[in-house]
């Protein structure tokens, strides 16, 4: 039985990448996930040798033929999205790619390509394989990239016996993030002990809960507010989320990132690492975890 | 003139920017919330809520009596969002995208206009500052059709200041496009450094002038600047990193107002901002 740790936050920079990464020092026998394909950072870390790339194709763009068009002005009604101009060319950003006018265009003079929208990629690293993607500029599609690497990773666990994932998941709470949620065995959210980092974190709790999946809450850089931080851990135990532990503020991290090294790699007797390491046998001694395929649904979020 | 604040990577200081570039430039600014996935900006703007509006987008609602199993709108349907189940037809009103094909070619007007909730519209005033945020219903999957609506109060005022989400797939787009400046807020790590090459090359797709605030620096090391030097990008802010900003910004507290000899700082920026929109406009 597969586990998948989704590693979220709600908030964006709160330490999900550089978590991520310390955890597949000491997790054995695991596979890493980079689920935040809009603005992927945990390969800069990683390091990963590729070996295999693959294109991520996501939807169509329609693409009228000067030569056949008419100007009739029926897909210009037509349009929704504001995507074609008054010269009949469509603008390709705002082309939602619903084949409206592809379809009821009288001469039917548009056709609509596939486009490729990123690429994704199978990779080795010094922790395991790893599955990551890369989503092109201004693409769409992210939820549905979202889903297809983790679909990968599942894979490739299962052909390379790796007992667990783990997935860098993206901040927010919209289509990229529903996709990182669904079917994970248990969510850690890593929460900054700030006004806007706890605001943020009740959002992706509301949004996990109707998953029913279990999660497990930790605070980083908890020394730069304690009071934020009880608060947090507060609003943790009462929505039956497991706390588990804090990480001081350590610039440490940083140096650790421009050596591309996790944490654990580079300073290994810091306060940071030893917060990171309690947290890891407080996160591994869970029942959600441990258990073989059973959800305990006295652990899942209570909203 | 219309400033986006955007940055590729998450919590580099988009909302402390402009939050506190608002809370200087007072009534000549709008300040719009375009993060409708997790807004902050009120946090720190703290804003009298004067109206709160209910935002929906269109998605079908079909009368099984009039519907003759035709599945013209199944067909035209690239979302999945209607189905035929046997005779009935189903919709899905979570994946439908709008586009109201499926209203277009239905034979029998079977099919008319019902609602998806996106979530709300709020607007009112920080002190001198108008402020218009959106706040996603949680459950919502699709961020722009919100950020649209939130961006139809850009005119309100001279000048307006969104604040965008981080990233650079398609609700920051649909923050950007259109408007006069991106300012670009970064942090000098590799990781801030990564993002914010994916962020200018959105920001060369739209075509828009940019420019840079390095915050936290000193936490890091030289690469951005670098990097923004072979660009031409110009560092139009530096905000060091410092546990007096860290601790007012984590209590919510405007940096201006906790430190108010930053106020020149930002008053500053946004008077070089507009140099450059002028400027462009202009030549």
């Amino acid at each position: 039985m597969i586990r998948e740790l989704v590693i979220l936050s709600g908030k964006g920079g709160t330490g999900k990448t550089s978590l991520t990464a310390a955890f597949a020092s000491l997790a054995p026998n695991s596979l890493l996930c980079d689920a935040d394909v809009d603005a992927a950072d945990l390969h800069l870390l990683i390091r990963p040798e590729i070996l295999r790339t693959e294109p991520f194709m996501g939807g169509c763009l329609a693409r009228i033929r000067e030569q056949d068009c008419t100007g009739c002005g029926r897909c210009l009604e037509l349009c929704r999205f504001g995507a074609v101009r008054k010269d009949f060319t469509v603008d390709p950003l705002a082309c939602e790619g619903c084949g409206v006018c592809v379809d009821l265009c009288p001469e039917k003079a548009i056709d609509f390509p596939v486009q490729q929208c990123g690429r994704w990629f199978c990779s080795s690293t010094r922790f395991g394989p790893m599955v990551h993607a890369r989503l092109g500029i201004a693409e769409e599609n992210s939820g549905k990239l979202v889903s297809l690497v983790r679909q990968e990773a599942m894979k490739l666990a299962e052909e390379q016996d790796r007992q667990l994932i783990l997935t860098d998941g993206p901040p927010g709470i919209g289509c990229p993030v529903i996709a990182a949620i669904g079917g994970a065995t248990a969510l850690v959210l890593v929460v900054e002990p700030t006004l806007s980092g706890l605001h943020d974190m009740q959002r992706v709790t509301r949004l996990a809960a109707h998953f029913r999946v279990p999660a497990m809450v930790c605070v980083n850089k908890y020394d730069l507010n304690l009071e934020i931080t009880a608060e947090i851990e507060a609003y943790a135990r009462e929505k039956k989320m497991t706390v588990l532990g804090h990480i001081p503020f350590d610039p440490v991290f940083v140096e650790a990132m421009i050596a591309s090294q996790n944490i654990l790699e580079y300073a290994p007797r810091s306060k940071a690492a030893e917060a990171v390491k309690r947290i890891w046998a407080e996160l591994t001694a869970r029942a959600s975890v441990q258990d073989l395929g059973i959800v305990d649904f006295n652990q899942v979020i209570q909203y | 003139m219309i400033v986006s604040v955007a940055s590729g990577k998450g919590g580099t200081g988009k909302t402390t920017v402009a939050t506190n570039l608002a809370s200087v430039m007072g009534d000549a600014v709008a300040l719009l919330d375009c993060d409708v996935e997790e807004p902050n900006a009120h946090l720190f703007l703290a804003p009298e809520i004067e109206e709160e509006k209910e935002v929906g987008v269109f998605v079908p609602e079909v009368d099984q009596e009039k519907c003759i199993g035709c599945r013209a709108c199944v067909t035209i349907c690239r979302f999945s969002a209607i189905a035929a189940a046997g005779k009935k037809i189903l919709v899905f009103p979570e994946l439908c995208h709008s586009c109201e094909g499926c209203l277009e070619v239905c034979p029998e007007q079977a099919i008319s206009a019902g609602t998806r909730e996106l979530g709300k519209l709020v607007s009112g005033k920080a002190g001198q500052v108008l402020f218009h945020g959106g706040r996603m219903r949680i459950g919502e999957a699709m961020a722009p059709p919100l950020i649209r609506a939130v961006r139809t109060k850009e005119e309100a005022r001279p000048d307006t200041i969104i604040d965008a989400p981080p990233g650079t797939s398609c609700p920051v787009i649909t923050a950007m496009r259109g408007t006069d400046f991106v300012l670009l807020v970064t942090e000098p790590t590799p990781f801030g450094l990564h993002d914010l090459k994916l962020a200018v090359g959105a920001v060369q797709t739209l075509g828009i002038p940019a420019g840079l605030v390095i915050n936290r620096a000193g936490l890091g090391n030289d690469m951005v600047r670098d990097y923004a030097a072979q660009e031409g990008l110009s560092i139009l802010l530096e905000i060091p990193f410092d546990q007096d900003i860290a601790r007012a910004y984590s209590r919510g507290q405007l940096l201006v107002e906790a430190l108010p000899g930053w106020r020149q700082s930002f008053i500053d920026l946004f008077a070089r901002i507009k140099s450059e929109v002028e400027g462009r406009a202009a030549g």
